[in-house]
């Protein structure tokens, strides 16, 4: 399995959280809203084929059809 | 090993969560979270193939009837998913919506076992004079 998904996935959200306090110190609190839910939807559009991967193997295991 | 790559995986992730709640970025501990738990289950998924591919032909030797053994594996299925995703919400602090989910579990669960119950009973009648 790649391990980089959880790097990646934390990666995003420490920078994330940089910009953030840089965009609340210049006073624009709006665009700080913004890029987190942007980089929200780019992480979740990452996690969701895992998520229907997991699935599908515990459907077939399981045999839950 | 493999049991030395599951615990340093947790181990990293849940450094790597901490450092996310403490930047005010929850979001991303609960997407990180949720990836550590999935990433962790696709690499036990071969040995559970395994184990329940060696129990159904257990059960296939020794004749038990097939269709209590694969709604049992579906049970466990069920419970599994259902656990999945209640432990996400309530790791968000929806403890609304994880009953909820646990709820339909128990519903769905139910509904399977229905057939087991109903022989079991019908074992009881037939053994009453």
């Amino acid at each position: 399995m790649d391990i980089s998904l959880i790097f990646k996935i934390a990666s995003i959200g420490i920078l994330l959280g940089i910009l953030n306090i840089i965009l609340d110190k210049a006073d624009k609190k709006e665009f700080s809203y913004i890029i987190t839910l942007v980089g929200v939807i780019i992480v979740f559009g990452m996690v969701i084929g895992l998520i229907s991967k997991l699935f599908d193997s515990i459907k077939t295991i399981f045999q839950l059809y | 090993m493999d049991i030395v790559q599951i615990v340093g995986i947790g181990i990293i992730s849940t450094i790597l969560i901490v450092l996310l709640r403490q930047s005010n970025k929850p979001e991303f501990a609960l997407l990180v979270s949720a990836i550590t738990g999935m990433i962790i289950f696709l690499m036990v998924i071969d040995k559970i193939r395994y184990v329940v591919e060696t129990l159904s032909s257990l059960s296939r030797s020794v004749n038990m009837e097939f269709t209590y053994f694969s709604t049992i594996l579906k049970i466990i299925g069920i419970a599994y998913i259902v656990e999945f995703g209640a432990q996400i919400s309530r790791d968000a602090g929806e403890n609304a919506v994880a009953s909820k989910i646990e709820l339909g579990g128990k519903v769905i669960m139910m509904v399977l076992a229905m057939p087991i119950i109903l022989a079991l009973l019908d074992l009881i009648i037939k053994i009453l004079p």
